[in-house]
């Protein structure tokens, strides 16, 4: 029952223009959002945490244009990509990091905790690993009503060493849910490498334990993020159970934050050969050299993108603050 | 805000505290389609205390979900579906294995409507069964309700009868948010008047089990039991004793309590858990700051020495506060003044 092939299946290079640009969209607003997020942080206006996503964007992208909006995700402490990904608005997750009332969490989650339940996320999780056995009950709730809606849920490689991710795992396989386990393996749980952090070269060789079938793609490559996840995510929407994706890719900023690093645990070279494969540089490069897109159709999205976010910017720093006269507010329902 | 005495207007008959959950339980499925139950042989096996006997039979496999011992995910599963609108029911089996599971509950389950600006709800009920007094030892017997009653966003009851095993386990269902149900090993057993229909319990309001004028005793659980018995010896001795069952300790009833404080003048925390950082501490601490002038003695508490829960039977015995103890503080707090 387990297997796993070594690498994404090759068939069907043929991508669809509108996929080609679907994937390049999402990236962009990935980009995009996290930059500026970034540049908001340096000048003092973020409070708290902020974990950028910068370089992983293949990742979210390949398999969100693979999903419905009533499938569910489940996400991590590096969750914005996901939720741009999955079509949160920028001005209610703008508004989130600055801790204004018309944020995604009216001020109350913070960037950790960013969710839009129209949208199937389920939610960003400050605890490692915690997402997973949340996606698995999502994938129940879906079965148990007759949905064939599926749940997908992003982790890192530094969260397949945790419990809640092996339990999890073994519960989505032994009941057959329609959950998708998508590895974004950037290398690193926090500063520690991976070579530090588990004796396993490849993260999905963990799915063979659960009877799960895994596949590893190229986590720069949306395309084959995105043909990987078409796949999976069929096959649970079918009732095959459960899969795991090991998507390899890299973080381009630190764990946290955009600063320098307090010791070098990355090298400077390893960092610029990542960057050299920036997942939207291939993308484009791509799109341009198989006429997918014109340059000319490719800023377009990136100017649209900017003034979308410059206008969600200005919208969070011209919102109310929350009131701590409601400080108990949702504390309990009813 | 409460009664003194239940008086369920329904027909009752006799039945066992594990019966009358069960009986509640069922009773809940069969309203609400969207409840259903998970845990480590609930299903084919009925549970190891019988809690879900016949269940399985009734619903089916959809309903009733045998699943691998993996407390995490298990409440994971409950918190995801409970975000998607089920109604989880799941099992820990043993109240000391929270400790494999505490992420989900207190930093998923708790939190969740928080945190993310109240977009939902997490209907989830987690019944466990807890306490001493069957020689389980010490992770198998512990009343570990002052670590969740401290998470805002949980609500923790503790039956502490048939009658309020069915009725709190029924409301649990019904409410909105993540509720743990700690049924009491010692008490499965044990039999009282339950009304046949399904009925809940409201959560937050504590009950006066009895009432006197002389002294308060407010009960923990099977503590209840315990100190109703101390009443029936003190009475024998002139003392009036007033036991109030909180039912609900996270939310806690303290306006019943300072109700009864008012009028006796003298109050005994008693419950199984240890008494350093118990909820005896919360509820002394609550009495002096609201109806300190009206104490004619200090809060005197009961609980468990500050010690892993031994296995000798005559340590045990040692180790969990009785009637008898309970009667003794009586009697110390009626000495003062």
């Amino acid at each position: 029952m387990a297997q796993r092939a070594s690498t994404a299946s090759k068939k069907s290079t043929q991508v669809s223009t509108q996929v080609i640009r679907d994937l390049h969209e999402r990236m962009v607003r990935i980009r995009l959002f996290e930059t500026e997020a970034g540049k908001l942080m340096e000048a003092g206006k973020l409070p708290g945490f902020l974990h950028l996503y910068v370089g992983q964007e293949a990742v979210a992208a390949g398999v969100m244009a693979a999903l419905r909006d009533d499938d569910q995700i489940t996400s991590t402490h590096r969750g914005h990509g996901h939720a741009v990904a999955k079509g949160v608005g920028f001005r209610e997750m703008y508004a989130e990091l600055y801790g204004r009332v018309t944020g995604a969490c009216l001020g109350r989650g913070g960037s950790m905790h960013i969710n839009d339940l129209s949208r199937g996320m389920l939610g960003a999780n400050g605890i490692v690993g915690a997402g997973v056995p949340i996606a698995v009950g999502a994938a129940f709730a879906a079965r148990y009503k007759g949905e064939d809606s599926v749940a997908v849920t992003f982790f890192g490689d530094g969260a397949t060493n945790i419990g809640a991710f092996h339990e999890g795992a073994n519960m989505a396989a032994i009941l057959g849910l329609p959950v998708v386990f998508v590895c974004e393996n950037n290398g690193y749980a926090e500063f520690t490498p991976q070579s530090g952090h588990m004796l396993l070269t490849d993260v999905a060789d963990r799915a063979a334990a659960y009877g799960m079938p895994s596949v590893i793609v190229d986590g720069m490559d949306a395309v084959a993020v995105h043909r990987a996840a078409a796949e999976a995510v069929a096959r649970a929407r079918a009732g095959a159970g459960p899969m795991m994706i090991e998507a390899k890719t890299y973080r381009f900023f630190d764990h946290q934050g955009v600063k320098g690093l307090r010791h070098p645990y990355r090298s400077d070279e390893e960092v610029a050969e990542w960057k050299s494969r920036d997942p939207i540089d291939l993308l484009e490069a791509r799109a341009l050299a198989d006429g997918t897109a014109t340059r000319a159709d490719l800023d377009d999205v990136w100017q649209r993108t900017r003034e979308e976010i410059a206008d969600a910017i200005a919208y969070a720093e011209a919102s109310p603050l929350p009131d701590p006269a409601d400080l108990l507010m949702n504390v309990y329902s009813g | 805000m409460t009664t003194t005495t239940e008086a369920p207007a329904l027909a009752t008959r006799k039945l066992t505290y594990v019966k009358a959950f069960n009986e509640g339980l069922a009773q809940a499925m069969r309203e609400d389609e969207n409840v259903f139950v998970a845990g480590e042989d609930v299903a084919g096996y009925g549970g190891v205390f019988r809690m879900f006997d016949n269940l399985l039979d009734e619903f089916g496999p959809r309903r009733m979900i045998d699943t691998p011992i993996s407390e995490a995910a298990l409440v994971g599963l409950g918190v995801g579906a409970a975000a998607q609108g089920l109604r989880p029911v799941v099992d820990l089996m043993f109240m000391d294995f929270i400790g494999v599971c505490l992420d989900q509950i207190v930093n998923q389950a708790a939190k969740m409507k928080y945190m993310f600006g109240g977009a939902l709800s997490v209907p989830l009920t987690i019944t466990t069964a807890s306490g001493a007094g069957l020689g389980a030892a010490a992770q198998h017997s512990q009343s570990l309700e002052a670590w969740l009653a401290h998470v805002p966003g949980l609500k923790v009851v503790m039956p502490c009868d048939a009658y309020t095993a069915k009725g709190l386990t029924v409301s649990a269902i019904r409410d909105d948010n993540p509720v743990v149900v700690m049924l009491n090993k010692v008490l499965l057993g044990s039999t009282g008047e339950v009304p046949e229909e399904i009925y809940g319990i409201p959560l937050g309001q504590a009950h006066t089990a009895r009432q006197g004028s002389d002294v308060t005793v407010i009960a923990l659980g099977r503590m209840v039991g315990e100190a109703l018995a101390a009443a029936d010896e003190l009475a024998a001795e002139g003392v009036e004793i007033e036991v109030i069952d909180p039912r609900t300790v996270q939310p806690l009833d303290t306006e019943t309590m300072f109700a009864s404080v008012r009028r006796t003048n003298r109050v005994l925390v008693v419950h199984e858990a240890v008494t350093f950082g118990g909820l005896g501490a919360e509820i002394a601490a609550q009495i002096q700051d609201v109806v300190f002038d009206y104490l004619d003695a200090p809060v005197l508490r009961i609980g468990a020495p500050f010690s892993p829960v031994p296995f000798s039977p005559v340590l045990e015995k040692a180790y969990v506060p009785d009637r008898a103890r309970i009667a003794q503080g009586c009697r110390r707090l009626l000495e003062r003044s």
